[in-house]
């Protein structure tokens, strides 16, 4: 191993390797033939979208693919041994050892009744033989080193007194505890709040060069991937299409499933007047049917059928560009690569004139726990949403954005009259409907106001055909029946692209992509004045979001219908937003129109949220502002400012202790904080582009 | 454009077949739900032909062949005390089970519906009054209880089945319950109340369809736990009014001559009773088998 270190061999190579499932239905081959080396300190982001089996690489390298998986063909070495060869006593010692794993979800990786402290030091004592008094002081440096503050009580909490970003940093702490030379992650920050996932990611970057450990990323999101990675592999239907530097394949990349998901993917700084999302047609093909060629063919504008699928593609080495390979034939002959730019940009569309549909003003909503008998807790209040203003006028997107627990969610609820209003207004075109549960509001008021949900597996009854859902809102809030129902059902369809035959099908035969049409359609059957969209393109792969954002914008403008449009994801809000409302812990930090929000001067918390949003671009340069601690919990929020506890432009005393006022100008731009709009403006840019 | 073709590729439909018969078929990736199929298919198949299988009336004695006589080519599994048929008393005897158990298991998911549904839906005090009178019942001994309500008003099938309906709709309602707490955060709850639906569509089309799988499941090794309650009824002498055949009171009326060595008799009905409960399990182990591979 020591020599393999210093002769600079790889510490990982993939050579031509196959894995393929065994199922009742026979083999199944999901990746046909990956190869890649990996040096030592080297990192690799792999990306794609699900299913294209960036995952399978990871476990496959480990040995670890389950009863049904197998390598099939090739080999995959670790620091030049075969792993397929290794017997099992020794793969054991070499997991934990050499090789780390950290994965999705922290609490899956930690043992909920064991404090974290005794779990990271297991890891010298288990893999090293080291004495119990050593193992402390490791674990102790280490639970340091992955900057958590106060390590010494962190060491004796059970991993659910932590926070999300906190157990995951534990993880980390542990994967890194005995030094491994590999370290493989499988969508370490998927779930986590946006500034947290800054904060893990430049954590496991700094980590990563200070240990010379070579990495595996996997993940979906290519910002992240650019945070921490040298290199970059892009995954499609168990084929890497194209690998190399993250510059050299940002810049141009050659394969026409890269370009194509950089074109779906709104960066932040791009919105829907400059340039337009591009969706990538069709979706991936499932891997029992694998044509003879190229597998992107059917989906790809530049295939050539003679060429692309006759036999199965090389991968190419583009010349001059040290380590850039592509599996393609028609690599070299694309032109270059540019972003995609609308003809001519669009302007935004002068809103003044339009009438107000939404005014929310001073909207409460509190939950009171109740007081329980036997435990004598008393009772507390919880702020979900704390004097929340806001409106809207007809035809425009309004975002809402802000980590989770900001109340975004609530203010959903409490428009669309799931949830009570405790306080304050909300006029739908004049009535006010806040403090009215949707079961007392009339049909008309129903309908003017409808929702699309996040979960596009959840949206739809899998007991009841897809066209029910649609037919059902058209009884209730037009009064149709019959034919005439049948009929608008499946002209719904047709108009969020989807054939009106699936009228008849059930939702399980639905992708994800097309359940959120339908939802959609269901959403627009009462002609609604309003659409409240929550989270809608969250759960999506980027393809299919970008199809779907295209579709919102599209419907929105020929039905002139107002979008609520609720999101944690700032580079899609700045893509499709015309006004831009900043949560944080039930309380709106700053309002105003999406250049006033995205440009200075900022609200501190804005500017932090900013900072924090991976930029699938390495050309933007982004200032990086780290947040201290987590969010406060809603139950005792800051008496003055909510932001005041973490936030890096603290003025001092004043924060703490008083509520502040909100600077407005005459455009409408609102900023609560307290300090003077003259310094806020004076606040540089957070994105700057380097060729600027 | 390309957003028209986002739809282009589709599961293609298998086959023209029904849902409900489908899923029936999948049921022969399980081969122990296949075993207790073929079980419970068996009974039903007995109680339906019951006439024409049986060569005795199963209240006949024929006493030219004796009482207790040993099994015989007229009589394949013996006679019993009173020099009745054994095989033809088993046959009659697996009708009073196969009507008697699923129907009180159908009054016990109906009355066990509505109260799981309303305690889970609209939670707050529905659900604690509903779930105490649950606790209730459920705290008594559930033998004390069907002897109770059998003997106060009277053996018959009509009491077998308000007995098992009160005894078992708690915690059918316990199951429905926990299942509707979950499902009423859908979505499609929220679409549904959204568009103005009312509080019973959304309970019994909305939420109830989708909690089908426990339910049935549940529902199989139910009938199996009411087909040995009506067993042990009936050993008790609760069952039928004799001399009509049931399988706990044919074990009842000849357990005595077990010591002397003629077991044949009242063997026979309780390895008839275990049958049907055992495949009613494999059933119910087979069913869940299959929905959990979705």
């Amino acid at each position: 191993m020591a020599e393999a270190d210093k002769t600079g061999a790889p510490v990982l190579e993939l050579d031509n390797a196959r894995i393929s499932y065994f199922t009742r239905a026979g083999e199944i081959n999901v990746i046909p033939g990956v190869s890649f080396k990996l040096a030592r300190g080297e990192a690799i982001g792999l990306v794609g979208e699900s299913g294209c089996g960036k995952s399978t690489v990871a476990f496959s390298i480990v040995r670890y693919l389950g009863g049904a998986g197998r390598l099939t063909g090739g080999r995959i070495l670790f620091e030049g041994r075969d792993m397929a060869k290794m017997p099992e006593p020794e793969l054991r010692r070499l997991r934990g050892r050499r090789l780390a794993m950290v994965y999705q979800d922290p609490m899956s990786s930690l043992n909920p009744v064991i404090p974290v402290g005794k779990q990271l030091m297991e890891v010298p004592i288990v893999h090293q033989g080291a004495g119990e008094a050593d193992a402390r002081r490791r674990a102790l440096q280490m639970l340091a080193e992955v900057k958590l503050p106060d390590a010494e009580s962190i060491f004796d909490r059970y991993p659910h007194q932590l926070s999300g970003g906190q157990q995951q940093r534990v993880v980390i702490a542990m994967a890194l505890m005995a030094e491994p030379s590999l370290l493989i992650m499988d969508e370490p920050t998927t779930g986590l709040d946006v500034t947290v996932e800054a904060a893990v990611l430049d954590l496991v970057r700094d980590l990563r060069r200070k240990h010379n450990s070579a990495l595996v990323f996997i993940s979906h999101n290519l910002g992240t991937v650019v945070r921490v990675c040298d290199r970059i592999g892009v995954m499609y239907a168990g084929d890497l299409v194209e690998e190399g530097p993250i510059a050299s394949v940002f810049r141009n990349p050659r394969h026409p499933y890269t370009r194509g998901l950089l074109e779906c993917l709104p960066v932040l700084g791009t919105d829907k007047h400059t340039s337009p999302l591009v969706p990538i047609p069709g979706q991936v093909p499932p891997a029992l049917h694998r044509p003879p060629g190229c597998i992107f063919a059917s989906r790809c504008k530049h295939a050539e059928p003679a060429r692309c699928t006759t036999a199965r593609i090389e991968t190419i080495t583009i010349l001059g560009e040290a380590a850039h390979r592509v599996q393609c034939v028609r690599a070299l002959e694309l032109p270059p690569w540019q972003r995609p730019q609308a003809a001519a940009p669009a302007t935004a569309a002068d809103e003044r004139d339009a009438d107000l549909v939404l005014d929310i003003d001073g909207l409460r909503k509190f939950y009171e726990t109740s007081t329980s008998i036997f435990s004598g807790a008393e009772s507390y209040e919880i702020k979900a949403l704390n004097d929340v203003s806001m409106s809207a006028r007809r035809g425009m997107t309004l975002a809402v954005v802000g980590e989770s627990g900001c109340g975004k969610s609530t203010l959903a609820k409490v428009l669309t009259g799931l949830e009570k209003a405790t306080g304050g207004k909300v006029a739908l075109d004049g009535s006010d409907i806040g403090g009215i549960r949707v079961e007392d509001r009339e049909s008309q008021i129903k309908s003017k106001l409808q929702m699309v949900f996040q979960n596009p597996d959840s949206t739809l009854n899998p007991s009841h055909s897809v066209g029910f859902a649609i037919e059902r809102s058209l009884r209730r809030l037009k009064n149709l029946t019959g034919a005439a129902m049948h009929e608008q059902a499946r002209h719904l369809m047709e108009t969020v692209k989807l054939p009106a035959d699936f009228v008849d099908r059930k939702p399980r035969q639905l992708s994800g992509g097309q359940k959120q049409r339908v939802a959609i359609a269901r959403a627009l059957a009462g002609d609604p004045d309003v659409v409240v969209a929550d989270e809608p393109v969250s759960a999506l792969d980027v393809s299919v979001q970008a199809a779907i954002i295209n579709l919102l914008l599209e419907l929105q403008s020929t039905r002139a219908a107002t979008m609520l449009f609720i999101s944690h994801d700032l580079s899609v809000v700045r893509y499709l937003a015309d006004r831009v409302a900043v949560m944080y812990l039930g309380k709106i930090v700053e309002f105003g129109s999406v250049e006033e929000v995205f440009n200075p001067p900022y609200h501190p918390y804005t500017e932090a949220l900013l900072s924090a949003v991976p930029i699938a671009d390495p050309d933007r340069q982004q200032k990086r502002i780290l947040l201290e601690g987590a969010m406060p919990s809603p139950r005792d929020v800051p008496k003055g400012c909510p932001f005041a506890t973490r936030c890096p432009r603290k003025l001092g005393e004043i924060c703490d202790t008083t509520p502040p006022l909100e600077h407005r100008t005459n455009s409408g731009h609102r900023i609560a904080c307290h300090i003077p709009m003259e310094q806020l403006r004076s606040i540089d840019p957070i994105i700057s582009t380097a060729a600027e | 454009m390309s957003v028209n073709t986002a739809h282009s590729s589709v599961a293609p439909r298998r086959s023209r077949l029904p849902g409900w018969l489908r899923s029936v078929l999948r049921l022969r990736e399980s081969p122990l739900g296949v075993v207790g199929a073929f079980l419970v298919g068996f009974w039903v198949v007995v109680a339906v032909f019951a006439p024409w299988i049986s060569s005795y009336d199963p209240n006949d004695n024929d006493f030219d062949a004796g009482i207790i006589a040993p099994p015989s080519a007229e009589h394949w599994l013996g006679t019993d005390d009173q020099a009745r048929d054994t095989l033809s008393r088993i046959i009659w005897g697996s009708r009073v089970v196969l009507v008697i158990s699923p129907l009180a298991t159908l009054c016990a998911y109906i009355v066990g519906c509505v109260m799981g549904l309303l305690a889970g839906y609209y939670r707050g005090w529905v659900d604690t009054v509903l779930m105490q009178v649950c606790n209730v019942i459920l705290s008594f001994p559930v033998l004390v209880l069907y002897v109770i309500i059998v003997m106060k008003f009277g053996p018959s099938p009509l009491n077998i089945v308000v007995a098992v309906t009160f005894v078992a709709s708690p915690q059918v309602a316990r199951l429905v319950r926990s299942q509707t707490l979950e499902l009423r955060e859908r979505e499609y709850v929220a679409a549904a109340k959204m568009r103005g639906e009312p509080a019973w569509y959304i309970m019994l089309v909305e939420i109830l369809p989708n909690a089908r799988g426990p339910l049935i499941v549940d529902s199989c090794l139910r009938m199996g736990y009411t087909a040995i309650t009506i067993g042990i009824l009936g050993f008790l002498g609760l069952g039928l009014r004799p001399p009509d055949p049931d399988w706990g009171g044919m074990i009842n009326a000849t357990y005595g001559y077990v010591m002397g060595g003629q077991v044949l008799m009242s063997l026979a009905p309780a390895i008839a009773l275990s049958s049907l409960v055992v495949g009613l399990s494999l059933l119910a182990d087979g069913l869940r088998e299959i929905s959990l591979r979705d």
